[in-house]
């Protein structure tokens, strides 16, 4: 269905090019938010959305931006496309806007956003663009998603609020783990998962 | 004809053009969502102030529950408003706080028993303390320790409730224990509510103040959930 080549564009960042894992970029957000799934997943979505439309906006315009303010125009796409989430989910999900707080601004400086404005849709046509935005998006959000998931489980015995582990645990000695809280810890998580993702790519490299 | 996109006046008109599409539409899209904003905040208000009641637990609408519950304010020469509040036939005052945190503002809604001593509930807001650390003064953990304690001295004078490190001992006024790890945050909390009973010191001290009824509709509805218990 899909050619060769878009399919890399859409599937790379999901795994052998992930933006977090692999390039290292929005490791600082994927530390603020992952405390709970829910955040992390609405984070994730959001990047989603912001880069792929930024993308395709930059992609359409690309051939008008003069070279000298390129930088600038790009930012002020992303700026225009953050604050309009955020006035949404100010709307719509306010609970989930004050959780984020300050880091739904933050995507602004997310390094994702601005990495694949410029390496990407300068160059490329707005379809491929918005494969490369959403792909990127995605692996960014799947990092969020596992790392969230192991905080929230092991941190609060919960999973998008919901209890898990049982009272009976508890009783019987059971103690929801602090560090898991920490963002040290999701830091530590981030590098077991970049260890995993290693680990496994080699392995198939071989 | 080509354009020369690497001109300083093409980059100027582009520029505005770009920062006026933008600006039109945000301008637009905010004062469309206006609103909806709105009504999520004061929902979120409202929701707060049933915290500090200790009646998050309830079922059904915070609104409609907040409407019965809440039916007076008192508005205070400096401004301050104090709602008054029926919780099962008692009195509770409820004083709105603000102060600041270690990131930015932090507030509240400490619920006060009839006698105008007695903490009933309190309930705190962050814009963004650090969390798993000052983010904790929002859980209940934290909370449920200022309940029961007395905003006054033995003499009768306000004087709030000091939060403090474990160990150390307020002089002249009741306290409770800092969130570990979190001083300035809590140190906040313990600035806010003194500089706050300040504030309210008018209201607490003496009992006439012009009262002000809210909508007659909400006084109605009030007394309608009232009777249907």
């Amino acid at each position: 269905m899909l050619s060769q080549k878009t399919k890399d564009t859409l599937l790379g960042p999901l795994n052998a090019n992930n933006p977090v894992v692999v390039q290292i970029l929005g490791i600082c957000s994927a530390l603020a938010v992952t405390v709970q799934l829910k955040p992390a997943l609405v984070m994730g979505i959001a990047v989603t959305i912001i880069v792929a439309m930024a993308n395709v906006i930059v992609s359409l315009i690309r051939n008008t931006i003069p070279m000298r303010v390129r930088i600038i125009v790009q930012l002020v796409v992303v700026a225009a496309l953050v604050t309009l989430v955020s006035e949404v989910l100010k709307a719509f999900a306010y609970d989930v806007a004050m959780q984020l707080s300050v880091y739904l601004g933050l995507i602004i400086t997310n390094c994702i956003l601005m990495g694949r404005l410029e390496a990407f849709a300068m160059t490329n046509k707005p379809w491929d663009s918005f494969l490369d935005g959403l792909g990127n998006g995605l692996g960014y959000a799947i990092i969020l998603v596992i790392v969230a998931f192991v905080r929230e489980l092991f941190g609060a015995g919960q999973l998008l609020g919901f209890q898990v582990f049982p009272q009976s645990w508890y009783d019987a000695g059971y103690e929801n783990n602090g560090m898991m809280l920490m963002p040290a810890m999701a830091l530590i998580l981030v590098g077991c998962v970049i260890w995993a993702h290693r680990a496994y790519n080699d392995k198939e490299a071989k | 004809m080509k354009l020369n996109t690497n001109s300083n006046i093409y980059t100027f008109v582009y520029m505005t053009v770009v920062v006026v599409i933008v600006a039109v539409l945000l301008a637009v899209v905010s004062s469309v969502l206006q609103e909806r904003k709105d009504k999520n905040v004061l929902l979120d208000k409202q929701k707060q102030i049933l915290g500090a009641l200790k009646v998050d637990s309830i079922q059904g609408d915070p609104a409609e529950v907040y409407l019965a519950l809440v039916n007076d304010t008192i508005r205070l020469e400096n401004g301050k408003e104090v709602y008054v509040a029926n919780l099962n036939g008692a009195t509770k005052y409820i004083l709105p706080l603000a102060g600041k945190g270690l990131w930015g503002g932090i507030g509240g809604y400490l619920a006060l028993n009839e006698d105008k001593n007695t903490i009933w509930g309190v309930n705190f807001n962050h814009e963004g303390e650090t969390p798993g650390l000052g983010a904790k003064i929002v859980e209940k953990e934290f909370r449920s320790q200022f309940e029961n304690h007395h905003i006054r001295n033995a003499e009768g004078e306000v004087v709030s409730v000091a939060v403090l490190k474990k160990g150390k001992l307020a002089e002249g006024k009741e306290q409770v224990d800092a969130v570990s790890g979190a001083t300035i945050t809590s140190e906040g909390v313990s600035t806010m509510l003194a500089e706050e009973m300040k504030n309210y010191a008018q209201f607490l001290n003496d009992v006439p103040a012009q009262k002000e009824n809210v909508e007659p509709i909400e006084e109605k509805e009030a007394e309608d959930v009232e009777s249907k218990d």
